[in-house]
């Protein structure tokens, strides 16, 4: 049986990996964003998982105004790194893992969760973004990401994403799927976007640090709570953008604490960091392991 | 009964919803086209007549060639799409945010520094700034 063995939670600013790639994480402006990381990607290194279930949503990217999933599974075998209008990022091609993918989605779409399979699709840098601060930059002859990876798109940006409540239920799904996988896997859950941002209109770069550290509070102590906060709460008190914050909720929901059946105890919050500005956006970071 | 829009009172914020949406369909996916290279030498080569391909309204037109982010907004563009615009311009996504909030480049960087845009004064329209809520 597969299991869920922790969740992450990280923000995914686009200029985080643009740092990155152009060799400017030393700067003294990203300096303090990337030192947040170290403790991460050491615990990463101690804890690589077989596969990670990473939600986060795309930006106009693989998806257009043509097609506007709220839910959308990647099952392919891979995923290349997305020319979001400067040229792919240096990162590696992002490996899938078809076959709990599909597993994933048969069982979830069962569970009254209208997901779309998507097999063929390019990756943005709300996934691999997330995947160099963890990870850091895969270097040698053939750079390669350390395990698979199954990409999960939420509709964030035409109104409405869905609600808490419903990524809190869904993520609830997920475990239940995982956990029917024949197969030894270690499973984690990352939920990424947030925290607080606004990128558009006269009331642009918003950031609202009290909202974001009870957020942090709430998704620790309280996920139930937090996932009945209503999305005009998010775009009064978070920005606009603060509302991608519900994916977190997805992650959440998948931890084993929040078994509605057989609730485990509470998971233990391996790290915490939150910092203001990358570029227009508070950066927020979580890792929590099951016990 | 009418849809509930409680987040039309936000000031300076426009939510990107199905109503939005179908007003700025043809000028988001104008935008989209520009993820593609030989398009955006195309439409660097004559804005103009690149933008008169798409059936954009003649006010979304303006907006893009005057560059005003927030009449794009207002006319169904949605941020996400517009930033494509800045790529092909070479700008900064935090030149284009800049631009639309009546602030230099330089002055938004030192909010940001300095913690960003306080949400106090700016929950809802009217509300002045520093005002306790």
């Amino acid at each position: 049986m597969a299991r869920i063995t922790a969740s992450v939670y990280t923000s995914h600013v686009p200029a985080i990996g643009a740092a990155l790639d152009l060799g400017k994480s030393q700067e003294p402006y990203w300096q303090p964003v990337f030192k947040g990381y170290e403790a991460s990607k050491r615990w990463m290194a101690e804890n690589t998982p077989d596969v990670i279930f990473l939600v986060y949503n795309d930006h106009a990217t693989a998806f257009s105004l043509e097609m506007i999933p709220t839910f959308a599974i990647g099952t392919a075998a891979s995923f290349q790194p997305a020319d979001e209008g400067w040229g792919p990022r240096p990162v590696p091609t992002v490996i899938g893992h078809p076959e709990l993918a599909a597993h994933i989605a048969q069982s979830v779409i069962q569970d009254d969760f209208d997901l779309t399979i998507v097999n063929k699709m390019d990756v943005d840098h709300g996934l691999t973004v997330p995947l160099s601060l963890m990870f850091g930059q895969p270097a040698g002859p053939n750079p390669a990401w350390p395990c698979p990876v199954i990409p999960f798109a939420v509709n964030v940006v035409q109104y409405p994403a869905p609600s808490g409540r419903r990524c809190f239920l869904l993520g609830q799904a997920i475990r239940r799927a995982v956990e029917r996988f024949d197969a030894p896997l270690k499973v984690q859950i990352w939920g990424t976007g947030g925290m607080s941002h606004q990128l558009q209109g006269p009331r642009a770069g918003l950031i609202n640090q009290p909202f974001d550290n009870a957020f942090l509070d709430r998704l620790i102590a309280d996920p139930a709570g937090q996932a009945a906060v209503p999305h005009i709460d998010y775009v009064r008190e978070a920005g606009s953008e603060g509302i991608e914050l519900v994916m977190w909720l997805i992650a959440r929901g998948a931890m084993s604490d929040v078994n509605a059946d057989v609730a485990g105890p509470a998971p233990t919050v391996r790290h915490r960091f939150y910092h203001v500005p990358a570029s227009n956006t508070a950066v927020g970071h979580l890792i929590m392991e099951n016990n | 009964m009418p849809l509930d829009k409680p987040y039309l009172d936000v000031p300076g914020t426009t939510i990107f919803d199905a109503e939005q949406s179908r007003k700025g369909y043809h000028l988001n996916q104008f935008c989209m086209s520009l993820m593609k290279a030989a398009n955006r030498e195309r439409f660097k080569a004559g804005e103009r007549a690149y933008l008169d391909e798409w059936p954009m309204t003649e006010e979304q037109k303006q907006g893009v060639l005057a560059r005003d982010l927030n009449r794009c907004i207002a006319a169904g563009g949605n941020i996400y799409f517009l930033a494509k615009i800045g790529a092909t311009d070479g700008k900064s996504f935090q030149t284009m945010a800049a631009s639309m909030t009546g602030m230099t480049q330089e002055a938004y960087a030192a909010m940001m520094l300095a913690g960003g845009r306080s949400p106090d004064g700016n929950r809802f329209i009217g509300e002045q700034a520093g005002e306790a809520t």
